[in-house]
């Protein structure tokens, strides 16, 4: 019998995967609208990152963030209902698919500006820092953003004055759709971040223990003073950008090699190889995730929708009355 | 307004503004400072001088020249619980932070369902009237104006230079504080027992029935100027001082068309899309029928600012021009 370690790393990427397909037919369906951008075949970024950050370390992620939110500890429901814009989402219905928000959490979004949570993850590190917290923050960015100013800013600044990040690159090598080739005139990412003197290491990311790894030595230094690492991780979006993308700028054959080394895939083999994982084990865990987000949907359909009335509320703060 | 009684001492517009900082930071360990120079340099515009002798290098935080990191990681902190004072150079180039602004600090309270709030203090110089050429001479506090989640504050005189910033720091939202350029060498007289004031509420500077001149910022003093010509012709003309742009005091500027039947507004921006747009449809909306004259526009020439001192002249809003307006206006 594998441990319950690994285990639960392999039940929280087959939750978001589960999780993720269903969301894909309930945009169908029509009850999800708007963007939804799946995270499928870069699961173990988010859980091997975020399962080793402790509960008041902060997380920003991007627009493509529900496995992050997931991964986070935030409620499916909440989620799966702030996806059907309903009152109960864990933004209220506000936010949708891309902008997952959890205080409680410190999950600062859930921001769809591409480079746009850099900046404010420098800023949540400062916080610490001058408070002398030892808090790390993680802040999540596909390579695309690695094109962006705020980018190079954020990672100075970050290095500069010597603040607790964690940037978290995920590169799956297409920004839409955009090969990483055809916007970066050096494609060896973390020669971006040496040149900020960031310690900087490429990292298998569908590997879910080496993504781990990483994460926890990364996370280790950062929180001991070490200042920002930046961590490349190395993987593949199977699904489409949007459910608006017709894939016209990869090939076939190109995702099926992918797909060969799906997180998922590759480390069930390894559990039931080395672990002793039974086909019984993986039945149940099956079963129980299916539960759990039947449980989600079935929340966000009995969910409410906020009234109209409301609509100008939190624009601005609302004072509560002391 | 300063009652004979009240003690006063003669102020700058830039030590009213320094004394404010300098007082916040010594009343709450949450508030700092950044920005490009002002710590060593003391300040662009000398406004943070010797701050950072006072509170040292980690509340007077000189940046490297980054402007979407440093106003997003202000941003961030205020979201982690700090009080940022975020010092942008001038508004010029507060267009490389745009994305920090209207995207994250705008919206993040709204987005998120009310779970977050932004309580970031963001000064920035504005305006013109100095020959620094086009790219160092807009006025554009109009597009921060425009966006919901914002606050938009222009103090234009010594009391509020001094008293907007503790409002501002206490508001749980952020408030972007336009200092207009001219003003940092005006002088005023401060009452040696202030108060914070509001940030919301437009002030009459002068009272008269005739004619409206309505402004802020940087435009005050041309206007007052024009105001005591009028006076000098017979014309009392009443000043209004919005003071905010965001939000912007409407009640106010209907009381003063409806007092006065005559406006003239006054604005460095441009005409087009501007603050005095929006205030002349203000108006429209709500007093087209206490007017007794079409609504006037002194506003700056639909160019960029040019540098050389005739022509700079001709671009801005001047008192002359106000004073024409103002004139057509009752008749004379």
């Amino acid at each position: 019998m594998s441990d319950s370690h690994d285990l639960d790393l392999l039940r929280q990427m087959l939750r978001i995967r589960r999780f993720e397909e269903r969301c894909a037919q309930l945009y169908q369906a029509e009850k999800i609208r708007g963007f939804l951008h799946l995270y499928i075949g870069e699961e173990g970024v988010a859980v091997g990152v975020i399962g080793s950050l402790l509960p008041d370390d902060a997380v920003v992620a991007t627009y493509r963030e529900h496995g992050h939110a997931l991964a986070r500890g935030m409620d499916p429901g909440a989620v799966m209902a702030e996806m059907y814009g309903k009152m109960e989402g864990c933004s209220r219905g506000r936010g949708g698919s891309m902008h997952l928000f959890d205080a409680s959490r410190r999950f600062y979004g859930g921001n769809a500006i591409v480079g746009g949570g850099l900046p404010l993850a420098v800023g949540l590190a400062l916080a610490d820092r001058l408070r002398d917290q030892p808090r790390v923050t993680a802040v999540f960015f596909g390579e695309g953003a690695v094109a962006e100013g705020e980018f190079h800013e954020s990672m100075n600044l970050a290095a500069l004055w010597n603040l607790p990040v964690l940037f978290c690159c995920e590169n799956n090598l297409y920004a839409m759709g955009t090969a990483l080739e055809r916007s970066e005139s050096q494609t060896r990412l973390t020669l971006k971040a040496a040149s900020y003197e960031v310690p900087a290491w490429e990292v298998d990311g569908m590997d879910v223990l080496a993504v781990e790894d990483a994460a926890r030595k990364a996370i280790e230094s950062v929180r001991s003073g070490g200042g920002p690492h930046f961590l490349e991780m190395r993987t593949f979006r199977f699904r489409a950008h949007s459910m608006f993308d017709p894939e016209l700028y990869r090939s076939k054959e190109e995702v099926e090699v992918w797909k060969e080394r799906d997180p998922i895939e590759l480390f069930t083999r390894r559990l039931i190889t080395d672990g002793g994982l039974t086909e019984d084990d993986l039945a149940t865990m099956e079963s129980d995730v299916a539960e759990e987000i039947e449980a989600a949907v079935a929340f966000a359909e009995a969910g409410t929708w906020e009234p109209v009335e409301e609509l100008t509320r939190f624009v601005y703060s609302e004072v509560v009355p002391s | 307004m300063t009652s004979l009684a009240t003690p006063t001492r003669t102020i700058t517009y830039r030590e009213a503004m320094r004394e404010s900082m300098s007082d916040a930071m010594r009343n709450d360990p949450r508030v700092f400072l950044m920005g490009e120079d002002v710590g060593r340099y003391g300040g662009c515009y000398a406004v943070s001088k010797g701050m950072l002798e006072e509170f040292g290098p980690d509340r007077v935080r000189d940046t490297p020249l980054s402007e979407a990191a440093f106003v997003g990681a202000g941003i961030g902190a205020a979201l982690a619980g700090l009080r940022p004072i975020v010092e942008v150079m001038t508004v010029n180039f507060s267009l490389l932070a745009l994305d920090q602004i209207v995207n994250t600090a705008a919206l993040y309270s709204h987005m998120s369902g009310g779970q977050f709030n932004v309580p970031i203090v963001i000064r920035m110089t504005t305006g013109a009237g100095r020959q620094l050429g086009a790219q160092h001479s807009h006025s554009l506090e109009v597009w921060y104006a425009h966006v919901p989640g914002l606050k938009v504050v222009t103090p234009a005189t010594v009391e509020d230079a001094r008293w907007m910033l503790p409002t501002a720091l206490e508001d749980p939202d952020p408030v972007i504080i336009f200092e207009h350029a001219a003003l940092y060498n005006s002088e005023g007289d401060l009452p040696e027992q202030g108060a914070p004031v509001d940030l919301d509420r437009a002030v009459v500077r002068r009272p008269g029935p005739d004619v409206g001149l309505i402004t802020y910022g940087g435009s005050l003093p041309k206007t007052l100027a024009a105001a005591t010509e009028l006076a000098e012709e017979g014309i009392s003309a009443q000043v209004l001082d919005l003071r905010s742009l965001r939000p912007l005091d409407t009640e106010a500027i209907l009381t003063t068309a409806a007092s006065t039947h005559r406006i003239v507004i006054v604005d460095e921006g441009w005409k087009t899309a501007g603050i005095s747009a929006e205030i002349a449809a203000s108006i429209a909306e709500g007093a087209i029928w206490e007017l007794d004259a079409p609504i006037r526009r002194v506003c700056s020439v639909e160019v960029p600012i040019p540098y050389a001192r005739h022509m700079e002249d001709a671009a801005l809003p001047q008192t002359a021009g106000i004073v024409a307006a103002a004139r057509e206006l009752v008749g004379r």
